[in-house]
Order: C-alpha cells, then sequence, then structure tokens
C-alpha cells in the first residue's frame, strides 16, 4: 500500500498506478464522509493555492475552491477577463508574476494542449492540471472513476462507453486511460469524424461508430458534449443529426442493462447528448459527480501537499507516520 | 561575386586537403592556390610554388570541398532582427562551412517588390560573411492572391521565388506565378502543403498526436500540394523545387515527375533526415516545425531518395526565432529551428552510417543548388570563384550554447555530439570562418565577401 503520490505534480492521469489511483479513492472516500458530516480536517492551513483559469469553467473550478476552503486554504482565483492577459502577457509571464506571490502551488487550466506540462518547466511548485487543451483532465477521470468505484469497487469485467466528441475531449483522453488502468473495457463511440481510430491508441479496448450495437453492454456510459469552441471546421452535419445518431434519449436509455449508470462531466447541452429527462433520471450520476469532485480535489490536494497530515487522516489510531520519517 | 578590388585578395595555399569535386570526379590528394578570389591552380602537392602567398593551410587531415551552398535560409532581415540579422546568419553559415545562402521572402515588410530586394543585397554587400541570394516573395505580402512585383525584383537581383511558409492555396494564381516567372528564366521554391488541410495541425497527423491531443497535419497536405505543383510544371514547363519534402508518399510523386522529365527537384532538410516524429513527445517547442516531423517510415524513404538522387538537394531551412517565439504553449510556438551549423554533421552522420553516398552528399549541398539557381559555383575549377570549404571528417563536437553564432537558439540539438565540422571556409578567395579563431576571420570577411 502506498501513502504518497510519486510525482510532485498531477499533470495526467495516464501516468498514475493503479496503486495510486487506489490510494486517492481512498482518501476521497473518508473526505467524502467528512463532507458529508461537515467535519474537514484542516489540511491546508496556511497554504495559498492559485488557480490559473484561462479557459471557462463552473465545476472544476468552484469544486477546487470549495475543496482548499473547506481545507483551510485559501484560493487566489485567476481569470483571464479581469487580468493583465487582455494587455498581452504571455501565459509563462503570468505563472511568474504570480509565483512571485509565493503560493504553494498552481492550478491551471488552459486551452493549449501540454500548457500544464509546459508551466511545471518553469515553476518548482506543483501543478495540477486542470485541463490542457484537448490532451488531459486528471482530476475529472478521477472524479468521474471514484463515482463508479463507489457503485462498483471493482473495475474488472465492466464496461463503460464514451460517447461523443472523442477527438476534441481531454476528459475522453483522461478517463480511457485511467479506467484501462484500473481493469475496466472501454468504448469509444461516435461519429467517425469525431472518433479517432483504434489505430491511435488513444486506450480504447473498441471503437464503434453505432451507439445502439453497444447499449446493452453498457455498465456505464459516459456522454461527452460537442466541443463546437474547440472545432475550427465542421465535423458534422448539424446537432440534431447527431442528437439522432448519438443522443442518449429515453428510449436509449431504456435498452440499457438494468444497473447501468449514466455519467457526463458537465456541462450539459439538454437535447443534444443527453435528454433532460434521462440527465435528471434515476439512473443519472451527474450531480453525485460534482460533489464528488470535491472530495477527490480534497484528496488531490492534501496528497501532492500535505502527504504526512493525510496520512495522519487515513490513519488516525497509528503512531508511526511514515510519510513524516522520511520527510 | 563583384570583389570591390579582387586583385587586393591575397593569395592562399591549402596543402595536401582531399580534394573532393563530384561535379568533375576529382577525388585526390591536391594542393590549391587561390588570389584574386579565384582559384588559380588545382596541382599535385609540392607542384604549386606561388609566389604572394599569405596564408598557407596545413590541410593533411582536412577534405577541401565546393563551398557549400544553402538555398533555404531565413536571414529575418529586414524588420525581424531580434532573431537574426544577415550579418549574424551569414556568420553562422560560415562557421557551418557554407559560402553562399539563399534568404526566403518572409520579412517585415515582405520581400515582395524591389526597394526590399536592393534593401537586402546592400545590407549583404556591407555585413554578410557569406554570398547572399536573394528569393523574392511570388505573391505580394504573401497572401497568395496578387502577383508580387516579379520582374523588379529580378531586375535587382532575385534569383527566385518563393512564399516559403505560406502555401500559394490558389492554383491559377500559382499557375500565373509559375509562367510569368518562367518568362524571367527563374525558378519557384514550393512550401507544398495544402493549408486548408493542414487546418491548424501542429504535429504529424498518427496516433502520437491523438495521444497529445495537439492538432494533426497529415501527410495527404503534402502529398496532394505535391501533386498539384507538379501538375503547374507540367502545364506551365517552368521550373518548381519543392522545398524540405517530409512524406514518403510525395517522394514517389518527385520520382514519377523526373522519369517524365519535368523540370521538378526537391530538397530534404537535415532534422527530417535526422528525426521522427517521436521527438516531440516531451513537447519541446524546438522540434515544431512545416512541414511537421514524421514518421518512421518517412525518414527512411526521405534517406534513401537523398542517396538515390530522387532529392537532389540538401537544405537547411535555418529558422530562427527568439524566446518569445518558442518559450510558450507548443500550438503557439512559432514553426522551425535553426540549420546552419548543424547541417554539414547532421548529414555527414549519414554517409558515416552508410546510408548516403559520399559524393550524394557533398553534390546536395555545393553543385545541384548552384545548378538549380544558376550560380558560377558549387565547384573547384581553375578560373572560378576561390569558394572552398574545408572539412575535418573526424572532428568530434558538442554543441554548446557559447558556439552558437546564430542570433537564436532555438535548435533541438544542443549537446548532441556531432561528426565531422567545418574548419576553414573560404568565400570569394577570402577566409570567412576559420575554426579556432573565428574573431580574426570576421574582420576579415566583412571587407572581403561582397555580393
Amino acid at each position: 500500500m502506498i501513502h504518497r503520490l510519486r510525482t510532485p505534480s498531477l499533470l495526467s492521469a495516464s501516468s498514475l498506478s493503479k496503486e495510486e489511483v487506489e490510494f486517492l479513492f481512498r482518501a476521497a472516500h473518508l473526505f467524502l464522509e467528512a463532507f458529508q458530516r461537515n467535519e474537514i480536517p484542516p489540511l491546508l492551513v496556511g497554504k495559498t493555492i492559485s488557480q490559473l483559469f484561462f479557459e471557462n469553467s463552473t465545476r472544476t473550478r468552484l469544486a477546487f475552491e470549495t475543496a482548499i476552503r473547506k481545507l483551510g486554504g485559501a484560493a487566489l482565483t485567476f481569470t483571464p477577463n479581469n487580468s493583465s492577459l487582455a494587455k498581452g502577457e504571455s501565459l509563462l509571464d503570468t505563472l511568474k508574476n504570480l509565483e512571485a506571490l509565493k503560493p504553494d502551488a498552481f492550478i491551471v487550466r488552459h486551452s493549449a494542449s501540454g500548457a500544464a506540462l509546459h508551466l511545471s518547466r518553469f515553476t518548482s511548485r506543483p501543478i495540477i492540471n486542470a485541463g490542457d487543451g484537448t490532451h488531459e483532465h486528471p482530476s475529472q477521470a478521477l472524479l468521474d472513476a471514484f463515482t463508479l468505484e463507489k457503485k462498483w469497487g471493482r473495475f474488472e469485467g465492466k464496461t463503460i462507453v464514451i460517447v461523443g466528441d472523442i477527438l476534441h475531449s481531454r476528459v475522453a483522453r483522461s478517463n480511457t486511460r485511467l479506467l484501462r488502468t484500473l481493469g475496466a473495457h472501454v468504448i469509444h463511440c461516435g461519429p467517425a469524424s469525431l472518433v479517432p481510430p483504434l489505430s491511435s491508441n488513444l486506450g480504447a479496448h473498441e471503437v464503434t461508430h453505432s451507439l445502439d450495437q453497444v447499449l446493452d453492454k453498457a455498465d456505464a456510459v459516459l456522454c461527452l458534449r460537442i466541443q463546437r469552441e474547440r472545432q475550427n471546421s465542421p465535423v458534422i452535419p448539424s446537432l440534431s443529426e447527431f442528437a439522432h445518431g448519438y443522443g442518449l434519449t429515453a428510449a436509449r436509455a431504456q435498452r440499457l442493462k438494468k444497473d447501468a449508470w449514466i455519467l457526463h462531466p458537465g456541462p450539459v447541452n439538454r437535447g443534444v447528448e443527453i435528454t433532460p429527462e434521462v440527465a435528471d433520471g434515476a439512473r443519472s450520476l451527474i450531480l453525485e459527480q460534482v460533489t464528488h469532485g470535491v472530495a477527490m480535489r480534497m484528496a488531490i490536494l492534501s496528497a501532492l501537499l500535505n502527504p504526512g497530515g493525510l496520512w495522519r487522516f487515513l490513519n488516525p489510531t497509528s503512531d508511526i507516520n511514515p510519510i513524516e520519517r522520511t520527510l | 561575386m563583384q570583389l570591390e578590388n579582387p586583385s587586393q585578395i591575397a593569395g592562399v595555399l591549402i596543402r595536401g586537403a582531399r580534394v573532393i569535386d563530384p561535379s568533375q570526379n576529382i577525388d585526390e590528394v591536391l594542393d590549391i592556390w587561390t588570389e584574386g578570389g579565384v582559384i588559380r591552380a588545382i596541382e599535385k602537392s609540392g607542384h604549386i610554388s606561388p609566389e604572394r602567398v599569405q596564408v598557407q593551410i596545413d590541410a593533411k587531415s582536412l577534405w577541401a570541398l565546393p563551398g557549400f551552398i544553402d538555398l533555404h535560409v531565413h536571414l529575418r532581415e529586414p524588420g525581424l532582427e531580434y532573431k537574426e540579422t544577415i550579418e549574424t546568419g551569414t556568420l553562422a553559415a560560415a562557421a557551418g562551412g557554407f559560402t553562399a545562402v539563399a534568404c526566403m521572402a518572409n520579412t517585415q515588410p515582405v520581400n515582395d517588390n524591389p526597394i526590399v530586394t536592393s534593401y537586402i543585397r546592400e545590407k549583404a554587400r556591407q555585413f554578410a560573411h557569406s554570398r547572399v541570394h536573394i528569393i523574392g516573395a511570388v505573391t505580394r505580402g504573401l497572401q497568395g492572391k496578387e502577383l508580387a512585383e516579379i520582374g523588379g525584383m529580378v531586375r535587382e537581383g532575385a534569383v527566385a521565388l518563393s512564399d516559403d511558409g505560406m502555401p500559394v492555396m490558389n492554383s491559377l494564381i500559382m499557375r500565373r506565378a509559375m509562367e510569368y516567372a518562367g518568362g524571367f528564366g527563374i525558378p519557384i521554391i514550393s512550401h507544398a502543403e495544402d493549408a486548408n488541410l493542414v487546418n491548424g495541425g501542429v504535429v504529424n497527423e498518427s496516433p502520437l498526436s491523438h495521444q497529445l491531443g495537439l492538432p494533426g497535419n497529415p501527410a495527404a497536405a503534402e502529398e496532394i500540394m505535391v501533386a498539384r505543383e507538379i501538375a503547374l510544371c507540367r502545364l506551365t514547363r517552368t521550373p518548381i523545387h519543392i522545398a524540405h519534402l517530409s512524406t514518403a508518399v510525395a517522394l514517389e510523386h518527385v520520382r514519377r515527375a523526373k522519369q517524365d522529365g519535368l523540370p521538378v527537384t526537391a530538397e530534404a532538410s537535415p532534422h527530417h533526415l535526422t528525426l521522427t516524429e517521436e521527438a516531440v513527445r516531451d513537447l519541446d517547442t524546438n522540434t515544431k516545425m512545416a512541414p511537421p516531423l514524421r514518421s518512421e517510415q518517412d525518414v527512411e524513404a526521405l534517406r534513401k531518395a537523398v542517396a538515390e538522387g530522387v532529392v537532389d538537394i540538401l537544405a537547411t531551412d535555418h529558422a530562427p526565432h527568439g524566446t518569445v517565439d518558442k518559450e510558450c504553449e507548443f500550438v503557439q510556438a512559432a514553426n522551425g529551428i535553426l540549420g546552419l551549423q548543424t547541417a554539414a554533421p547532421l548529414t555527414y552522420e549519414l554517409v558515416v552510417k552508410g546510408l548516403i553516398p559520399l559524393h550524394r552528399w557533398i553534390e546536395s549541398w555545393t553543385i545541384q543548388p548552384a545548378k538549380f539557381l544558376k550560380l558560377n559555383a558549387g565547384n573547384l575549377r581553375v578560373g572560378g570563384p576561390a569558394d572552398i570549404t574545408l572539412f575535418d571528417p573526424e572532428a568530434r563536437w558538442t554543441l554548446n550554447p557559447s558556439e552558437i553564432l546564430s542570433k537564436s537558439h532555438n535548435t533541438p540539438f544542443l549537446g548532441w555530439t556531432l561528426h565531422g565540422r567545418a574548419t576553414h571556409t573560404l568565400t570569394g578567395g577570402v577566409l570567412a570562418y576559420q575554426l579556432d579563431s573565428p574573431s580574426s576571420s570576421r574582420s576579415n570577411s566583412k571587407k572581403g565577401v561582397n555580393r
């Protein structure tokens, strides 16, 4: 059993080992209980975490902010519309200036793939990738998997269908790798212009262009939004044609296994990738994902910024703290 | 090259070099005597006893080759002097063994009119450390819409036309440009990529681009454009040169065009011959270029095509960029890397590995680009210009930042151990560069090397 993450930053889900993911699951379980009792241990007291959100975000930013505050830390949130970015300051300059304010870590979201990796080469502080272009969104994948882990316990023998705009989706990339690491079977589904082929080696076990053919195999369906902001040329004829082929409607949901779950990372385009009655239905985990997002971010933040404190939280009755001994 | 007073250029005697000139089938140990900017004699060792030699070079372990010519260089002047100047770019050229470079038109303002052409010519006359041949734009502002002032640029000395970096997407405009350029007897150099299909792609489209979540640039973008350029060459018969060819299928288009007897030539860059797309995995922006680094199969096909002569010419695409252009997100970073000081060693490595015959390596850097640009250069001929590169095939050296003479440092080859190195670059009979004492040769060449 491991007690900490191997790397000082969280840049990708694909680089996490199964042991690391299970360690974060253990922590997230306890944080979720503590969150529900409103008895969060103050593991980030005195820490300032700088949030750099160069792209819009509701859930991710607020979940991180909630996690930081509940853990007793301070969140310093930067968004470009009230900043010097509008005056032409580069991404790297922004980082260097915010670093001069001496934060303990950065949380970064940016439209460029590799942005978090790029910045990590210019700072000694931990960086949490909160979404880089069409590359990765590791904390989202971790909270999605945590949500399923709470339902299933184990991933072996489970099939997850990820449906929609996989080409432009960092959520799909991170989820696929992570679910594969955990032993699940992953199917990518969507129109051929939005789904990279199996040979692209994104980690999917199967690629299909027919949702109807794989509905009965799914233990969970992860719906993705059509990312029109990342498409600089038309890739599908229309949203209604997409909805017709790939929208999760009540009729399609009926054909799922009885105990299959439905996830969506948000924001939801109701009536396109998922209909309102399915999004709000009994199998939908969409709002649970949001709450679990706070618990998982507490796990990530404390694992990176206070591993000794996290160990004490996870092992309250033990006298020996292997983290603090090695520090 | 016009020298202000050729008679003042001192005599140089190169003793005991292995003289290799594929254009004349010369490969033996000889002495070379130059004076007044020209080669006065090439004889067996000891047979020359000139009276007025000021410089003697003991070249027993060196090769004497025709001066290297790089027909694809970005000197960045005017307008982008923070990246490179004619002075610094040609100093890097001389240090790399180049006696002549041809500079691309994507300056600011664009070299699309005779005023800019003459400005570059005059700057080169004053400051260059190598000969500078000038490539004018095909279209005004590289916009692909209207023809540039081609006649005026030719009058001021332009030797070829190219919208390098900005493919001419409209086939009709390209046809008109080729027809018009053909009337002046000058060729067009094509940056052959279908920009619509590239669609913002920054790396080779492949499993790697999908995994990195970076927009891919498919090989098809180059294949299509190379096929179009060949079709337009068939139509207009104006010589077309494909710059920095990078894909296996496009090579086959060129091979076929040559079999058909069309005036089509092609170049490969040292980086496309050395690195595969795998170099991009860590997102070092010094691996970002257009066309992108390709698959291993493409690199192998490209090496074979150079060996066979399907790719006639080697050229660097020397593209200096400042840290503001490169120290940023990968998708934002500028395309291109330095080339002049690493070109000869990186490509000579392929000779050492037995992948390219020695004579093909030499002619690709010398007589082939000279023929394409119709230059009186690229060979070692008595009475011809004294453009000579002395090359040490045994040299082993590491590329450190302190070695870089370019104004920019954007190269993925820092820290690489390189094989072979130019030790002396004689341009118009003047030592434009000499290894170990570059500072003394600088003042030398400033007054001597002019176009």
